[in-house]
């Protein structure tokens, strides 16, 4: 081996093939370098464990605030009443044991390489892989602040807030109205406040059948689109989706009298889901990688950051071009990102990248859809590969939709299995 | 495989029970890990779609082209198996085929 990376690596430096490609100091001492991986969702507990694989001698440590992970895939089945939170909780006792630190990050030193925990100590790395996920800007959408979230939950982050709007609809009389918000692209999970109206709208038809749900949305396009309006015209009838065109963008809400407000007029909400304005994580902001859109610029092969050497971002942070923000992206970016990590410790040139995008979202428990797409960097980007992906057929019989209802629980299993089991 | 490799193996069996990743993965090709997003490699997951370790390389191949030309009726993989070229699938298939449990 050494002989064939050496000459990769001479040939590498007589291409001039730039500082991110050079050995460091720690290969020629016959360490193999370190890794910390900040943040243990979909792409960080995938990457972490990844690095590890692909090269075993790579010290990788993943830190984590929260000992409990709870994913938001299927939460809306959670806020349905259709599935118990604690199908999606988990936990990093899989990991090997001095591969977790539980801490927050509080600190990142791009230039002295270094991650500072809760405690005030250091955890030095040669390239640092953030996961940060979303946070939700406060700042966003007038009237809507943390404690607003306690009346007017955005379940958008899995957890108190899932079982918080949970509750709510649980407490609600039959014949009231639940009012969803849906943001402006781009957020994480572009089909999810649709699903999230299906599975509401599949709990009310059974449960409480004179409510009805209504979704104001700030765009007037949004995933799925045809799939979903097809389905809603046959199974719910007391749903009822307002474009951004037709008045649907929410300006501002007001919690005392629990009602939206658009340009045309005031909506009053029995219960209101409001899914606000996201940006980058907070360890995005930390680690000084967010532009001023709130999200963070890659590079396409990599997932190294445009503004931080050394350092790389993935799942719903990154800027992933056609990639939506998704678990599945999160999860492929993240293999990607370990395999980039891997050769350019060893001081070698990552390959070009192939990425796999697939969303299922549920209308009704045995009603699945999905939307897939293939990627590849092209022009400093990600773009899908064309002629590539869709979505589902727009014709397809009941058994397909339950086929893909199926498929999608499969996929739910397989892939927290794959990070976490 | 060279020597090295195969040591990497090893380590990575014993650091790793109960998953299915036995060689090799840093040589896996462009867009094969994408797939263990929902063909499972650990073979406790769910078993609603088909485990792609060990399975023979031409079998991946012949089913990739059935999806892609629409010969064999699918869900997801039509839309996905048109993302890759008759050489990348026979990559991504021989990988899987070389992995074992």
């Amino acid at each position: 081996m050494s002989a064939k990376r050496t000459s990769r690596r001479e040939f590498l430096k007589s291409a001039a093939a730039g500082a991110a490609l050079l050995p460091l100091p720690a290969i020629a001492q016959g360490a193999r370098g370190r890794v910390v991986v900040l943040g243990g969702g979909f792409g960080g507990g995938t990457c972490a464990r990844f690095i590890k694989r692909i090269d075993p001698r790579i010290t990788v440590t993943l830190v984590e605030a929260n000992p409990t992970f709870v994913a938001c895939p299927f939460s809306n089945g959670v806020i349905a009443g259709l599935r118990d939170i604690r199908a999606q909780e988990f936990g990093y006792d899989k990991f090997a044991g001095d591969q977790v630190v539980l801490s927050p990050g509080t600190a990142v030193d791009p230039q002295g390489r270094t991650v500072t925990l809760g405690n005030g100590s250091q955890l030095p790395y040669d390239r640092l892989v953030l996961s940060p996920g979303i946070d939700i800007r406060w700042d966003g959408l007038p009237g809507y602040t943390e404690a607003a979230a306690e009346r007017m939950p955005h379940a958008w982050k899995a957890g108190e807030q899932t079982l918080l709007l949970r509750r709510q609809l649980e407490a609600m009389e039959d014949g009231g109205t639940v009012v969803i918000s849906a943001p402006a692209n781009p957020f994480r999970c572009p089909p999810g406040p649709y699903e999230r109206a299906s599975l509401i709208a599949y709990y009310l038809k059974t449960k409480k059948p004179k409510s009805k749900v209504i979704i104001l949305d700030a765009k007037d396009a949004f995933s799925k689109q045809r799939l979903f309006q097809n389905a809603w015209r046959t199974l719910y009838p007391n749903l009822e989706w307002v474009s951004l065109s037709n008045g649907g963008k929410v300006t501002s809400v007001d919690v005392g009298e629990m009602t939206l407000v658009t340009d045309f007029g005031r909506h009053k909400a029995e219960v209101a889901n409001v899914i606000p304005p996201q940006k980058a994580g907070r360890n995005a902001e930390i680690a000084g990688v967010a532009d001023r859109t709130g999200w963070c610029p890659i590079d396409p092969a990599t997932f190294e950051s445009k503004l931080q050497p050394n350092v790389h971002v993935i799942g719903d942070a990154s800027i992933a071009g056609a990639m939506p923000k998704s678990a599945f992206s999160a999860n492929a970016q993240a293999k990607v990102c370990a395999a980039a990590v891997a050769k350019l410790i060893a001081g070698e040139r990552p390959d070009e990248p192939r990425l796999i995008n697939t969303c299922y979202s549920l209308v009704a428990p045995d009603y699945g859809i999905s939307v897939e797409g293939v990627y590849r960097p092209a022009d400093g980007q990600i773009k899908e590969i064309e002629g590539t992906g869709g979505v589902s057929a727009l014709d397809a019989p009941n058994s397909t939709r339950a086929l893909e209802a199926t498929f999608a629980n499969a996929w739910f299993n397989t892939i927290t299995t794959e990070v976490f089991g | 495989m060279n020597a090295t490799r195969m040591v990497t193996a090893a380590a990575l069996c014993l650091a790793m029970p109960g998953h299915a990743w036995a060689a090799g993965l840093a040589d896996a090709p462009p867009g094969a890990l994408s797939c263990s997003g929902c063909h499972a490699t650990a073979a406790k997951a769910d078993a609603a779609v088909p485990r792609l370790i060990g399975r023979n390389p031409a079998d991946i191949v012949a089913a990739m082209q059935a999806f892609k030309s629409g010969q064999v009726p699918s869900t997801v993989m039509e839309r996905i198996a048109k993302g890759f070229s008759d050489d990348e699938v026979k990559a991504i298939a021989a990988w899987y085929g070389a992995q074992k449990d």
